[in-house]
């Protein structure tokens, strides 16, 4: 065997999971585990049926319904998206058909598919993972390798237990230093995609490494994985360590026993070698980075919350883009964005609804009251984390400040067809885009962490969640 | 799959960047089950007067009558970015168009384009403007040909533009290959895979009893 030199963590997970060399630098990946969800898993899924293929493992499937499923207490099968019921029977039937585990509408481990998944204990070091969904990469997190496919390539996976990929380039972007109290992953995240543009991770596998980083709490790190997407990287990846290995512990997919001690030894050796080469390495100064909200209708578009409109676009954004977005949000170059009147607030998705944002969110809302004309939602990534946010009475403290408190799913996160916080309606939301009419036909979005949601959604307009310090950090 | 070799058609510049795919098709639009049905939901949100209804915009460009059967977009950077929607490429196809040409695309529409016979094309900046410029200025240039063949785009016989296609793609494109099929023949080699990695990591295989334990 030719002897290795240095490799990095992404290598280190391809290597072992390349079934053939394809040539042309394509490989067949094996898949370790895919995850489908009622919007574009039931379309594979049908699809596959009609042309009689099985599916080649359905005990590494897993499906959930979350996109379209409706979180009004109380849901049931019938959804706000007209016709959007149909996904849902159909991606059950379809599922148990083809012998997949589903959590289902009414399941206890219902959620979001990117927050169940790792919460689950599904998602393991080293794995690989598919799902068709942009953004997969959240798993990568957990030092797997985890991207957005289409719904052909689903039928690929499911059928074969394998993809054909073309190795993507990678990229490394250390965080060194600190973040500062107040500043948390999300912003870390749109820091960075303003930083480097929409498009400035072009299909790479991005590392995320450094000692801010390692810093970050499991939740977080899925926070700063999931919008890689936003600046169209195939992946991002953290190394598993101390943090990975206990948060994965004891959950309810995970190996347990002697087992788990056994992955544990591999899982160990999933580090970059020092001397690991990279297309491109980025290194950013974590002290750098304030609060930060977008003003436009990408989520490069993010300036530091004190900051005004910028004049120039980010990066890769034309005068004409510029002015597009600017006309779409209802902004002028030069406006502050703190004091921006908002009528929405929405703590929800993929990004920022776990556990951890929940409670930050809550310590800002605590015997406070949401400002008059502002409609606030918090919808929980997964009913375990409803479950365990109504368990400390944090339930209580989003109900009694005037949100409402739902049931598990992608929600207002995006505009399925049904419920929508109305034309230019500003709204302030803790999700990952900000795309023209994404929470509903010309509603005008703005990213922004937890903290700063609830913050906005007390006084009615984009504050600095630093102004509610409470001390706890 | 219909195989993509060689075409002649109307192209459409719409140069704007980072066209994401809920442009392409708005979530409205995704009504059923399905890869079929979408056609009329393409570019919804810029094609029609109101949300929802379909009185066509006059000033949007594929409502012109020079580009009444278009078959080729011309589209700005990042073409194809944000969610991963499928349905986004089978709208594009399913009206007809069988080639979009872009500075950029993003990495997962690119590869829904070619497993649905839409052949992504990557020309320059440069190349992409003039291109949209010689349409617009000569209603009698808005025919282009691209061979995926030979992997030209001709506009004239002075306008010749190379492009480039990984040969995976390219296979599938002309001929209209379905990519299981190809793989299925390494079947032996995925079920040796799969034996030998059970031994090597049987954490990745779950233990079925252990999932439905109660909560
Ligand atoms: S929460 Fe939003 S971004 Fe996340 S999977 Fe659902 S729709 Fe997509």
């Amino acid at each position: 065997m030719v002897p290795m030199g240095p490799r990095s963590l992404f290598e280190k997970i391809w290597d072992p999971h390349v079934v053939r060399d394809l040539g042309d630098g394509s490989s067949l990946i094996a898949t370790d585990r895919i995850f489908l969800h009622e919007r574009t898993g039931s379309v594979a899924l049908k699809s596959l049926a009609e042309a009689s293929r099985p599916v080649l493992d359905p005990s590494r499937v897993f499906c959930t319904m979350d996109h379209i499923v409706d979180t009004t207490p109380g849901r049931g099968d019938s959804t706000r998206m007209p016709g959007g019921s149909a996904f849902i029977l159909e991606t059950r039937s379809a599922a148990e058909a083809a012998g997949i585990r589903v959590f289902d509408v009414r399941d206890p481990l219902q959620g979001i598919v990117h927050v169940i998944s790792p919460e689950l204990g599904l998602v393991l070091p080293g794995t690989t993972v598919v799902c068709p969904d942009s953004h997969t990469c959240t798993q990568g997190a957990m030092g797997a390798f985890a991207w957005g496919i289409g719904s052909t390539e689903a039928e690929h996976a499911l059928a074969t237990g394998t993809l054909r990929v073309k190795r993507p380039r990678t990229m490394r972007i250390s965080v060194e230093g600190r973040l500062a109290p107040g500043v948390t992953a999300k912003d870390l995240a749109l820091h960075i995609l303003a930083r480097q543009g929409a498009a400035g991770g072009r299909g790479c596998a991005v590392e995320y490494a450094g000692g801010a980083v390692r810093a970050l709490d499991m939740e977080a790190r899925m926070t700063l994985c999931n919008m890689a997407t936003e600046f169209a990287a195939m992946t991002a990846l953290i190394a598993p360590d101390e943090t990975t290995f206990s948060y994965l512990r004891g959950r309810r997919y995970a190996p347990q026993g002697a087992l788990f001690e056994r992955a544990m030894v591999v899982w160990r050796s999933l580090a970059s070698d020092p001397g690991a080469r990279f297309d491109h390495e980025i290194v950013l100064d974590a002290g750098e980075v304030s609060p930060m909200v977008t003003w436009g209708t990408s989520p490069q578009h993010a300036v530091a919350i004190d900051a005004c409109v910028p004049q120039g676009g980010a990066s890769g954004t034309t005068p004409e883009a510029h002015a597009r977005a600017l006309q779409y949000m209802g902004l002028e170059v030069g406006q502050s964005l703190i004091g921006l009147p908002v009528t929405g607030a929405f703590i929800g998705s993929c990004t920022n609804s776990r556990l951890s944002d929940l409670r930050r969110a809550a310590t800002i809302l605590r015997g406070r009251k949401v400002a008059h004309g502002v409609r606030a939602l918090c919808v929980p990534g997964s009913m375990s984390v409803k479950r365990a946010a109504e368990a400390e009475g944090l339930d209580k403290v989003f109900i009694e400040a005037g949100f409402e408190w739902r049931e598990s799913g992608c929600s207002l996160c995006f505009f399925a067809g049904g419920e929508s916080f109305g034309p230019r309606e500003r709204v302030v939301s803790s999700t990952n885009r900000n795309f023209e009419s994404r929470q509903g036909p010309e509603t005008r979005t703005h990213i922004a962490s937890p903290e700063t949601v609830a913050a906005s959604a007390l006084t009615g307009c984009i504050t600095d969640p630093r102004d509610f310090a409470t001390g706890e950090g | 799959m219909e195989p993509m070799r060689r075409i002649t058609a109307v192209a459409a510049p719409l140069l704007r960047d980072n066209i994401d795919t809920d442009a392409i098709i708005p979530s409205r639009e995704m009504k059923t089950v399905s890869k079929t049905g979408l056609a009329s939901g393409l570019f919804a949100g810029w094609r029609y007067t109101a949300i929802g209804g379909r009185e066509p915009d006059p000033g949007f460009v594929l409502n012109q009558a020079p580009y009444a059967g278009a078959r080729i977009l011309l589209g700005g950077a990042n073409f194809g970015c944000g969610s991963s929607r499928e349905h986004a490429v089978w709208a594009l196809r399913e009206y007809g168009f069988r080639v979009i040409i872009a500075p950029s695309f993003a990495p997962i529409f690119e590869g829904n384009c070619v497993r649905n016979g839409l052949a992504p094309v990557r020309l320059s900046v440069e190349t992409v403007a003039e291109l949209a410029s010689r349409i617009v200025l000569d209603p009698q240039a808005h025919r282009l040909t691209v061979d995926v063949e030979q992997g030209v785009v001709y506009a004239a016989p002075s306008s010749q533009h190379p492009f480039e296609l990984d040969g995976e793609s390219r296979a599938m494109l002309l001929e209209g290959l379905d990519a299981i099929d190809l793989t299925l023949k390494h079947r032996a080699d995925i079920d040796a895979f799969f034996a030998s990695d059970r031994v090597a990591r049987p954490w990745i295989y779950p233990d079925a009893a252990a999932m439905d334990r109660p909560l």
